[in-house]
């Protein structure tokens, strides 16, 4: 008998044209929690779909418990006890928790839902598994973090022993994150097993008992974390040494370039979303947004980039006002702006990369000569910004839908920095990205600074704001609720006040 | 080139045409018509004599217009259904010019019927795209409702001020706003072919150049693709909004300027729609959104249309069976995610067929 409860053997999974996986082992051992480490795109979804029954593998075999298996959909691999919490919840909204977890698999009573039952179940797992939810709030109403509970119930109401977490972190705040790793250690505890996908190092060494790793469809090989370090896991992810420490010179801030006076903004219920907020951005500095999604900070951008109006308040750039300007004015006046959701405001996905590289400049000479297009300087200068910026892309004339995520936004940071701003905003500009991505764009968010331009930084990660900024902000409720320097406070003391707590300083 | 001729958007109109006429070759087999020959009558009707030939140019020429129409807003993330509204505006706009002002050369008088078709057309179709900018109003609802006026508008102003007397239609329109010429009259033998040939094709060529070779078409095409993204690029997304559906109503409008300056010389009462502008829809549609791709099934829905006319003569198979084929294609083309359905699951069970062994 193997005490492993999953065993991938020698996974190989060929798609035309290229090698998703290529001769791929993970072992899990009941009880443990297994990381899957690896860059985008090097395969770790590709390798988890098998194990879930939506891919066949074209090579290699599974054991569950020992046993070989076919697992050819996903209602098998559910009969096998495995379960997936996706990292895009698959929640049906106006629905409540009880009614999205038993969804599928309803317990009856003469062919009516015995809602009854159903809520007990809920309450017991629940229960068992220190997973807090109310059975009868309903999901839009919820918070992520209980919403992502929410999903984990699921997989266990359906019977799971084996959990899969995809990138389960990604859209936590710091306290909630320390809420799931107490739920996982509970999970094994009790006898689960977990693998969990992810490219944050710190998560993994503080959770993980083993790390297998990926690299371009490759298996590393598997580590225990007790032998391991960040700086080992990421070479090995990565393929060649990879800093974590920002190298930066002490900012030397010059005057303000981007100002914000008692800005307001009400949404379409007229709340204000944007609450007598200012603050200003100087020349040579990173000023770093911090606070849990959904504080204002969307908002905040749309109003600096004029994408919504303000209700109260004015915003100068250089003391030239731009309040309620449109966008284009806005950028012409020397703002650029890496978007918080690059597939729907960075990049058009069906125009060609060359295209999207002149997306904010097109009117303008060279490429507009008499209302016609030069697609020759365009193709010249496009061909010029993905070489300097090392975008990966087969030809630039390429659509940009088919370039992986680190490289669309590495296209679009070229393409923004080469505006040649006096204020970049950049918004949560290393969401999903890689190790070796984050790395590049935030020595380019630097060299920017050094290059004494205002750079206007906003993110959910606690640790890229730490790492990044010269001056940090938290926004709470549409306000800024206080003022912090990296090297005087902490991920702990930010993350309190991110969950409103105002700093007291007393005397 | 490969912008307009993608690999796939070329395989899948020829399935689907030849899917379609299988289709009507077994409906006419269960009418007790025999499909080969009637579809030889269809071929031999297009292609037997160059008068042949001319009525069916004739025929294809007011669709590439209203094709092109619904692919320039279709471009633009537009759905216009109101090509058939602006191309009545259009016609009627010509057709009052065409009247009125006979005291001018024709060098003058038949551009100026032209571009009044092509202005009036504009304008209807820019009203439902400054509604939709302005207002948010729906454009599919705004144009249907527009299409009933314009009909209805359309046959007051003839019937009102313009009738000829004793007939249901207008008075001809004055030979100089014509676009008939002898040249291309006697070089189809008589056929109705005329000037409206030869403003299509320049309208495929601009409806090319003005979307991919100038700055206009470059934010038309970006606000069709991803408004949002537009919009942050500082593109003013509502003023292409109405700039795209006022050249769409152009298209259309240019569409109308060949039925009353051309085809008919006059404009009749109509108790219903003229139907192009709705095969306009399908004719963007089986050409992909395409300069070339419209011209193409322009092409090929104009000689169904036409040819149709020879299976009725030579088989006796009735007018309603030809509509059936026609539109059988028209349904094979635009269902093509049918048979993506139908085919996919072959594909899955040979991959996992290859996977297993």
């Amino acid at each position: 008998m193997s005490n492993y409860v999953v065993e991938m053997l020698n996974i190989t999974k060929k798609f035309p044209g290229i090698v998703a996986n290529d001769n791929i082992n993970l072992k899990l051992k009941k009880g443990e929690i297994h990381a899957l480490l690896g860059e985008n795109g090097a395969g770790k979804s590709t390798l988890m779909n098998i194990l879930f029954g939506l891919y066949q593998p074209t090579e290699g075999e599974i054991r569950i418990n020992g046993k070989k298996e076919i697992i050819n959909n996903a209602n098998r691999a559910i009969e096998l006890g495995i379960g997936m919490v996706h990292q895009h919840f698959k929640l049906v909204e106006p629905f409540t928790v009880t009614e999205n977890i038993i969804l599928g698999s309803e317990p009856t009573t003469g062919g009516s839902i015995n809602y009854k039952k159903a809520v007990k179940q809920v309450e017991e797992i629940s229960n068992q598994y220190g997973l807090q939810v109310d059975p009868h709030a309903k999901i839009e109403n919820i918070s992520v973090g209980m919403q992502q509970r929410v999903e984990i119930i699921k997989t266990l109401y359906r019977g799971a022993d084996i959990l899969i977490f995809d990138e389960p972190t990604a859209v936590l705040t710091p306290q909630e994150i320390d809420e799931l790793l107490d739920i996982m250690r509970n999970l094994v505890a009790q006898g689960k097993s977990i693998i969990l996908i992810t490219h944050k190092l710190k998560e993994i060494m503080a959770i993980c008992d083993m790390v297998t790793i990926i690299r371009r469809g490759k298996g590393i090989g598997s580590i225990a974390t007790k032998d391991a370090s960040p700086e080992i896991l990421a070479e090995k992810m990565v393929g060649r040494q990879v800093s974590f420490e920002r190298e930066k010179e002490k900012a030397q801030p010059k005057g303000p370039i981007l100002k914000l006076n008692n800005v307001s903004m009400k949404n379409e219920k007229n709340v204000n979303v944007l609450n007598n907020i200012s603050f200003e951005v100087k020349a040579g500095e990173v000023l770093g947004i911090a606070g849990v999604d959904g504080n204002g900070q969307s908002e905040l951008i749309q109003a600096i980039s004029g994408l919504r109006k303000i209700n109260g308040g004015q915003i100068t750039i250089n003391n030239h006002d731009i309040t309620n300007k449109n966008p284009r004015k806005i950028a012409e006046s020397g703002v650029a702006h890496i978007p918080e959701d690059r597939h729907k405001h960075g990049l058009v996905l069906d125009f060609m990369m060359t295209e999207n590289m002149v997306l904010k400049s097109y009117y303008k000479k060279p490429f507009n000569k008499n209302g016609f297009l030069d697609y020759k300087a365009v193709d010249e200068y496009a061909k010029k910004l993905i070489e300097q910026f090392d975008v990966r892309t087969p030809t630039i004339y390429d659509k940009a839908r088919s370039l992986s995520g680190g490289n669309q936004q590495k296209g679009i940071i070229a393409r923004e920095i080469n505006l040649q701003p006096e204020l970049l905003i950049a918004a949560q500009p290393t969401r999903g990205l890689d190790v070796g991505a984050i790395e590049f764009i935030h020595s380019q968010l630097i060299e920017e600074r050094n290059k004494d331009k205002a750079v206007l930084l906003i993110s959910y990660e606690l640790e890229e704001i730490l790492q990044v900024s010269d001056r940090i902000l938290v926004i709470y409720e549409g306000q800024i609720i206080g003022e912090v320097y990296p090297e005087e406070t902490n991920d702990k003391e930010l993350g309190l006040m991110m969950a409103g707590k105002k700093l007291t300083k007393e005397g | 080139m490969n912008k307009i001729f993608a690999k796939q958007s070329i395989v899948v109109p020829i399935v689907s045409i030849f899917l379609g006429l299988m289709f009507g070759a077994i409906v006419m087999l269960a009418g007790g018509y025999n499909p080969i020959t009637a579809y030889n009558a269809l071929v031999s009707e297009i292609f037997s004599s160059r008068y042949n030939i001319g009525e069916t140019i004739a025929n294809i020429t007011p669709l590439i217009l209203t094709g092109l129409a619904v692919a320039f807003a279709f471009r633009t993330g537009l759905f216009n259904i109101g090509v058939e509204g602006q191309l009545i505006v259009g016609m009627t706009a010509a057709t009052i010019v065409g009247i009125e002002f006979g005291y001018l050369p024709w060098f003058v008088h038949m551009p100026l019927s032209v571009i009044a078709a092509a202005l009036a057309g504009g304008l209807w179709g820019g009203l439902a795209g400054y509604l939709k900018a302005s207002r948010g109003v729906n454009e599919v609802i705004t144009t249907i409702m527009l299409n009933f006026i314009a009909l209805y508008l359309g046959n007051y102003l003839i019937k009102a001020f313009y009738l000829e007397p004793g007939t249901a239609r207008s008075y001809k329109i004055e030979d100089s706003a014509s676009l008939r010429t002898d040249w291309m009259t006697n070089l189809f033998d008589g056929a109705r072919v005329d000037l409206g040939l030869i403003i299509a094709l320049i309208a495929v060529i601009a409806f090319y150049i003005i979307l991919w070779k100038t700055k206009q078409g470059f934010e038309l095409r970006a606000v069709g693709l991803n408004h949002h993204a537009a919009k942050n690029a500082g593109i003013n997304v509502n003023s292409n909004v109405v700039k795209a559906m006022f050249i769409s109503g152009m298209l259309a409008g240019l569409a109308g300027a060949t039925r009353s300056l051309g085809l008919f010389d006059a404009q009749t009462i109509a108790a219903a729609y003229t139907g192009l502008g709705f095969d306009g829809i399908a004719v963007a549609l089986l050409g992909g959104n395409g300069a070339i791709g419209i011209v193409l099934a322009a092409t090929l829905f104009g000689s169904l249309k036409f040819g149709g006319g020879g299976m009725n003569y030579v088989e006796g198979v009735p007018n309603e069976i030809i509509n059936v084929v026609i539109a059988s294609v028209i349904f094979f083309v635009a269902a093509n995610g049918i048979f993506k359905l139908i085919i996919k699951p072959f594909k899955a069970k040979r991959k996992q067929k290859g996977a297993a062994s």
